[in-house]
């Protein structure tokens, strides 16, 4: 077996029948760490790259597993009678599958060589020598866009955007097929003015059509219990249809074809 | 294939009116049918039976009370009220004797009876006593038959109790050449049939029977025309009363003679499916490939300019409300295996012609436009897929499943196909298959498939394995052995083995006798005058006129088997961490939880006897406790922590449902037990056995009488519905539940498969939603999977109907192999359908 077939990743989770990211029915796989630390993520679990404990359900679960590409592989081909039929695949997604570039890219790499389409979904946070060698195996890249204003994207997120809205221009000149996210959130970013600032941002991105506004939502809040965590937006209510739509208006206005949910 | 010209036509007030009068009232026993067919018997003791069926069927069709309900474009009614049903004593008819009482109050399908007609059966009943079918089947069984059933190791009580039903009889010679033309053929064949000739008694029997018959249907159709007329001259609404002359006009001349225009043939279509029901209790009397056979007639009126794509469609419409006015009542044990008043007429669009080009006509998307209208649980309706079925049918099938009502189900023509082949049916007839009742596919009008013919609990066997065959006190199997005499896993395996082919053989037994007994108490000349080749050979189906001949009992519990016997190979063998004796103490304490009081009073016969086993003198006293501490599931602190590190170390082991290679193959394996093993059987009419797997929704009954398997199944729970994983344990998602599904040997099970489905409706969200569910099913179908079907309901709202059923009279979800409407379906069952995995999408 080839080398890179052997590289070891560290992840969290495979999901199958995925069809909110990226095109047709795919399998996510979620890679552990992550540099950002938002303070709504639904996946705590993915943000620390050690393993971790969790409660899950009343039991004590570990968080994190080592993985080859090999194995992974073939956990991914399994699905593949409904790649071929929806124009699915491979989704990397996390915590930030920017953060293992040797494992990511070699399991985008294998993952193309056998024939099965390959996303990945990222906050955009990395250098971008290492995002360049994902672009060489990604088909489309799903990118968050969280918000225009740094001192809030410090505050929320833990980093600053600068890097990101870089990456997102230079992804975007590379030719990827570029999706813009939206996770849209009360407090945060759930403005006319922020969505507006956002979508006039990724409009001026070369050849990105499609924006999609992901409402809050809370699922992930049991999580933090299970990790001994704090769920820091405890208060925060749920975005109304209505709202959600007004915000879909706003990002209407700059030629993108936006929609609510992935 | 032309164009599809009627996508968005709207339903008409009409129907919501068919509808609301449909659902008014609670559904009611009627009796006339009864007592007409028992003056008839009464008349007839000397002359042969063919001949006393034939003639009872027309004291019948003359003299029962027939009704045409407001508003109705296409008549025919069983009943006076709407929903109700008619009594068959000629089968049998004890069970409804002990029930009349309790049939209107209990949980599962209710019937409302008056104290008149509790009166009218009761005097009825006595001159069917030691008469009726059922009791000819069972003094036809071996002793060690009902044995085996009373341990409820299988149940063959569809056929034992009722009529057989299951076919698809010849809608199209009856649309073209009216019964005129059937009762040519039978003088034909009579005038054939010589005196010297040996078969000339029997034969000359069922011609003439054939001939009363078809012309009893012909002058039941006039009395409608009577009746219409009638009903018109009395009429004040100038449009009611044309509608009546259309419907005088066309009974006049349907069924007696050929369709000449396309509400003619709906009309004739119509008197055939309801007077087959007339005439036998059996259920999934199955219309088939509907969209095939009427198409000519409508297709002839589209070009014509006789008729508008909106009027076909309301009297598609009128049909399938016509369907749900068909009823039955079943005892009260089996109306919880098949709950939901369903008859499971199956009905079937798309797939191939028999030349295997793609059959999709205007009127396959009529009909799934006729059940997205009506919305009710009948026909049971069912959609052909095959690789050349254009996406746009597909998307339209998936359109339905998105309203949640639990239609269509999806068959794979690319497996079903060389399966029938697999039976010796011809390429071009195989082509031509559509599905009975819920999920069995047979060649219309040419075959006797007795599908459906008994529920074979698998998880029984390995119980009888535990036991050495040995339960409730008396030697209830065959020996296999005793634990400690298997030595590795293959010599379990093979103990499993043998106590299913030995019970396979008894339900064998069971159900040859009780299909020698319908043909010697129940032959059915109406049935067999619509199929070949009864007439040429002068034979009533049940006697093995029929083409094609076959018995298809149904085996279930597969995911429960592979993981109950994935774990004693894992914890017993491999890991040597656990023994058998450990497994089958904790079974018989229910790994230490409470049990329900029949199980209770199972397990504590069962303790009793070891104990008397062993030597040991067993008290009154004694043997109360031990009830009482199963009731109560009380044993000692140590015992529970050990049967709960058991139960928990069970649950830990891989599961069926996930595609994991090593179980999935292991699964097949397991299904070859009861599959392979069936199909070396063969009928009392010439015909093989082959192998269902489903359980319709006698899993979640059955269930109740087995006790804790080794899969860490409690007793008393659900077994696993159809070929699909247990409840929960699939937790990799849809594609790898239905990859794991998929892996099983379909074809070889040619009496059907199923898989059920629960979908929430954020799935089939948007177009994106409904594309990526139409690959799905390609996908499942793509790696072979047979039948594929799904509730799209969310749980919150199926708590809530639960909780307000007032609100929910009309939710209709999918129970295997059919839909039902949810708030008739009793406690256990509802809390089954929630508890199924609800197949998420993303976090």
């Amino acid at each position: 077996m080839e080398s890179y077939m052997n590289i070891k990743g560290r992840i969290f989770d495979i999901q199958k029948y995925s069809i909110h990211d990226g095109p047709g029915i795919r399998t996510i796989v979620f890679l552990k760490g992550c540099p950002l630390r938002c303070k709504w993520c639904c996946n705590p679990e993915g943000q620390q790259f050690e393993f971790q404990q969790m409660d899950f359900a009343g039991k004590k679960k570990t968080v994190g597993e080592d993985m080859t590409v090999s194995e992974i592989l073939t956990e991914v081909k399994k699905d593949m009678p409904y790649y071929l039929r929806s124009g699915g695949g491979l989704t990397l997604s996390g915590g930030e599958c920017l953060c293992q570039p040797e494992f990511a890219t070699a399991l985008l790499y294998a993952s193309k060589s056998a024939g099965i389409s390959a996303a990945i979904e990222t906050t955009g946070f990395a250098e971008w020598d290492v995002i360049k060698e994902y672009l060489k195996y990604t088909d489309y890249v799903l990118m968050d866009i969280k918000n225009i204003d740094n001192e809030k994207h410090m505050r929320f997120c833990g980093q600053s955007n600068e890097i990101i809205l870089e990456n997102a221009m230079r992804i975007a000149r590379n030719h990827t097929n570029l999706t813009i996210r939206v996770p849209v959130i009360p407090t945060f970013n759930d403005t006319e003015r922020e969505i507006s600032a956002i979508a006039q941002f990724a409009a001026s991105l070369p050849g990105v059509k499609n924006l999609h506004l992901l409402p809050y939502h809370r699922l992930g809040s049991d999580k933090y219990k299970g990790l001994g965590r704090e769920y820091l937006l405890e208060d925060l209510e749920l975005i109304p249809q209505d709202k959600m739509e007004r915000l879909l208006a706003a990002a209407n206005k700059f030629g993108l074809d936006c929609k609510i949910g992935g | 294939m032309a164009e599809f010209t009627s996508g968005g036509i709207p339903m008409t007030d009409r129907i919501r009116r068919l509808i609301d009068n449909l659902f008014a009232e609670m559904p009611q026993i009627e009796t006339e049918r009864a007592v007409l067919v028992t003056e008839s018997y009464k008349m007839t003791e000397n002359l042969p039976i063919i001949k006393r069926r034939a003639l009872a069927f027309r004291h019948i069709l003359e003299n029962i009370s027939i009704t045409i309900r407001e508003d109705e474009l296409i008549v025919g009614s069983n009943t006076i009220k709407p929903r109700s049903c008619q009594i068959f004593p000629e089968y049998s008819f004890e069970w409804l004797e002990g029930e009349l009482d309790t049939v209107e109050t209990r949980s599962a399908d209710p019937f409302y009876i008056s104290e008149e007609n509790k009166q009218i059966l009761r005097s009825v009943f006595p001159y069917w006593r030691g008469k009726t079918n059922s009791d000819l089947a069972l003094s036809y069984m071996a002793p060690e038959t009902i044995r085996a059933m009373e341990h409820n190791v299988f149940t063959p009580g569809n056929y034992f109790y009722n009529g057989i039903g299951h076919i698809t009889v010849d809608y199209t010679k009856v649309l073209h050449i009216g019964f005129k033309g059937i009762i040519r053929e039978a003088a034909e064949e009579l005038e054939a049939c010589k005196v010297y000739m040996p078969e000339y008694s029997k034969k000359h029997e069922f011609l003439e029977s054939v001939i009363i018959c078809a012309d009893a249907a012909i002058n039941y159709a006039k009395r409608y025309s009577a009746l219409a007329l009638e009903m018109a001259e009395k009429c004040n609404d100038k449009r009611r009363k044309q509608e009546l002359l259309w419907i005088a006009q066309a009974c006049s001349n349907v069924p007696e003679n050929g369709a000449s225009n396309f509400y003619e043939a709906c009309q004739s279509f119509w008197f055939v499916q309801m007077l087959l029901q007339t005439e036998s209790s059996g259920h999934s009397i199955s219309p088939g490939r509907f969209d095939q056979y009427m198409y000519p007639f409508y297709k002839a009126d589209l070009d014509a300019g006789r008729i508008k794509p909106e009027f076909a469609q309301e009297l598609l419409d009128c049909i399938w409300v016509k369907f749900n006015d068909l009823n039955k009542v079943r005892d009260a044990a089996s109306a919880e295996g098949f709950a939901g008043y369903s008859l499971f007429q199956n009905l079937c669009a798309g797939g191939q012609t028999r030349e295997g080009l793609d059959a999709t006509n205007d009127l396959s998307y009529m009909c799934i436009q006729a059940s997205m209208h009506t919305q009710l649980p009948a026909p049971s309706f069912s959609v052909r897929i095959w690789n050349g079925t254009p996406t746009e049918f597909l998307l339209k099938a998936v359109e339905l499943t998105r309203t949640g009502v639990g239609l269509p189900a999806y068959y794979n023509d690319e497996v079903i196909i060389p399966s029938m082949m697999s039976r010796g049916i011809t390429l071009e007839e195989s082509r031509d298959y559509n599905i009975i009742g819920c999920v069995e596919p047979q060649i219309m009008a040419k075959t006797d498939g007795w599908h459906d013919a008994a529920f074979f609990n698998m998880c029984r066997p390995i119980e009888l394995v535990f036991s050495n065959g040995f339960e409730d006190g008396e030697q209830a199997s065959i020996k296999t052995g005793e634990l400690s005499d298997f030595k590795t896993f293959d010599d379990f395996f093979e103990a499993y083995k043998k106590q299913m082919a030995y019970n396979i053989g008894l339900m064998v037994n069971a159900d040859n006798a009780i299909d020698v007994a319908h043909s010697e108490r129940c032959p059915l000349p109406f049935q067999s005058s619509m199929v070949e080749d009864c007439i040429k050979r002068g034979k009533s189906i049940q006697e093995g006129g029929a083409v094609y001949n076959f018995t298809g009992p149904q085996g279930f519990g597969i995911a429960n088997m592979t993981d109950a016997l994935y774990a004693i190979k894992k914890l017993v063998y491999e890991d040597k961490k656990y023994t058998l004796e450990d497994f089958k103490e904790a079974m018989a304490y229910n790994f230490g939880e409470p049990f329900d009081p029949v199980a209770a009073k199972k397990a504590t016969t069962q303790a009793a006897t070891e104990l008397a086993k062993q030597g040991k003198a067993v008290s009154e006293i004694q043997i109360e406790k031990i009830f009482e501490s199963f009731l109560k599931g009380v044993c000692t602190g140590e015992q529970k922590a050990r049967y709960a590190g058991l139960k928990s170390d069970i649950e830990a082991l891989p599961k069926y449902g996930n595609d994991i290679p090593e179980i999935d193959l292991f699964a097949r394996e397991v299904a070859y037990t009861y599959t392979k093993e069936v199909e070396k059987y063969k009928n009392p009419r010439g015909g093989q056995y082959q192998a269902g797997l489903y359980p319709v929704s006698a899993n979640v009954p059955l269930g109740q009488q087995t006790g804790a398997t080794p899969d860490a199944r409690l007793a008393s729970t659900p077994i696993a519905d159809g070929v699909g994983p247990c409840s929960g344990r699939d937790v990799k998602g849809p594609t790898a539940a239905a990859n794991s599904v998929a892996k099983l040997d379909h074809a070889i099970a040619s009496n059907g498969t199923l898989y059920n489905q629960k979908f929430h409706p954020s799935a089939l969200a948007g177009t994106a939603g409904m594309m990526n569910f139409v690959s799905y099913i390609r996908a499942f179908f793509d790696q072979k999977g047979m039948h594929m079907q799904f509730n799209v309901v969310s749980r919150e709202t199926l708590l809530d109907a639960q909780k307000h059923p007032e609100n929910y009279k009309n939710l209709v979800v999918r129970v295997a192999g059919y839909s039902a409407l949810f708030t008739t379906l009793s406690r256990s069952l509802q809390d089954d359908i929630i508890n199924r995995t609800e197949q998420g999408f993303d976090r």
